[in-house]
């Protein structure tokens, strides 16, 4: 199959080009989303060598094997665990973490919690498609009130979590919310937050046909469509009023900008200084 | 795109052009790159790629290079580059 003129994709350095078509089904965000976080490590011009990618169990999982860095695929929900040690043993890394909704909020909730509390200096990229995609779309953490699931044919009687909140509320320091359809906002946010200093949370809203379209009628395009024109775009909004709510419009944005020190460097002043 | 006049730079203004690289094989038909491009510039081709899908196609040579296909696409499929624009010097005048 060699041809003349090899066409190059500009990411093609940066993935395991042997390993495509990748496992995403046709029309899923993650792809999208994917290759906005390596435009976002182009981008930062930092040497690729200074990155790992970290990712859990799940479709977004998947990331991790097709990307050209040095990546780890962990067990369920213990992505950020991994993370923290990596960044802890070697802090000149640029650590991110690539997985699902499932994988961090669900199994690997108490993790990103406390990640969070102590201002791990990694970035943690949520893709969200509102249901566990992999396993055949069992209601997630995420899926909104009344859609229907695999498990919840009638439409799920509970109430979703609210992630940016969360994220808010346990102590990270850059908080931020877009779909996959705001691809460059994506990718600058994501520059954002490789070089910021602290905790950085990103979730990004995605599609998913198989599980979550079709049991909700919808088709990825129309989904698509419904992120462009459902929602409204306001930085620092209240983390308080991002709950995900497709009749009253999803906000996105960047929350929570806040410089606080990390655990390494209260290390270095506090507990340092007495040995 | 229709003026009630003509600015007074378009003379000067250079537009930059782009041609879209298609790899047909990686493409799973998901269609975004047809319906999002601004400029539609892309429709589906009624051959199929290797594995069954319909790989978009060129229709028309407006392409602008913003690069929005190359970022929306899952697939690494899709990807524009720049294209030299012949000075038109017949139009100064």
């Amino acid at each position: 199959m060699a041809k003349a003129n090899q066409k190059v994709h500009p990411l093609e350095e940066l993935i395991r080009t042997e390993r495509l078509p990748h496992i995403w089904c046709p029309g899923c965000g993650v792809g999208t989303v994917f290759s906005a976080c390596l435009s976002a490590i182009q981008e930062t011009g930092i040497d690729h060598k200074k990155f790992t990618m970290i990712s859990g169990i799940g479709c977004s999982g998947r990331g991790a094997g097709y990307v050209k860095l040095d990546s780890f695929h962990t067990t369920h929900g213990r992505a950020i665990p991994f993370a923290s040690g990596i960044k802890m043993a070697n802090p000149s890394l640029n650590v991110i973490v690539f997985s699902g909704d499932g994988d961090l909020f669900a199994i690997g909730g108490n993790h990103f919690i406390h990640a969070a509390r102590r201002n791990m200096d990694i970035t943690v990229i949520c893709i969200n498609n509102f249901i566990y995609g992999m396993t055949g779309g069992q209601v997630a953490a995420t899926t909104p009130h009344m859609d229907r699931s695999a498990t919840t044919p009638y439409g799920n009687p509970e109430t979703p979590f609210n992630l940016p909140l969360m994220a808010y509320a346990s102590g990270a320091t850059y908080v931020a919310r877009w779909t996959m359809i705001h691809s460059r906002d994506l990718t600058d946010s994501f520059v954002e937050a490789i070089n910021h200093r602290g905790f950085s949370f990103i979730e990004v809203l995605s599609p998913c046909p198989i599980n979550y379209g079709r049991r909700n009628k919808i088709k990825s395009l129309n989904m698509l469509k419904m992120f462009a024109d459902n929602t409204i775009i306001k930085n620092n909004a209240d983390p308080a009023q991002l709950d995900i709510d497709f009749k009253k419009g999803i906000v996105l944005g960047k929350f929570v900008d806040i410089d606080k020190p990390t655990p390494d460097e209260n290390y270095e002043k506090i507990c340092a200084m007495r040995e | 795109m229709k003026y009630w006049r003509a600015p007074l730079d378009t003379n000067e203004i250079q537009v930059i052009r782009g041609k879209v690289y298609i790899i047909k094989d990686r493409c799973k038909g998901c269609g975004y790159c047809i319906e999002f491009c601004p400029r539609e510039v892309l429709e589906f081709s009624k051959e199929f790629n290797v594995k069954g899908y319909h790989p978009p196609v060129v229709k028309s040579d407006g392409c602008l290079n913003c690069h929005y296909c190359e970022l929306l696409c899952p697939e690494f499929a899709i990807y524009t580059k720049e294209v030299e624009v012949v000075e038109k010097e017949e139009h100064a005048g």
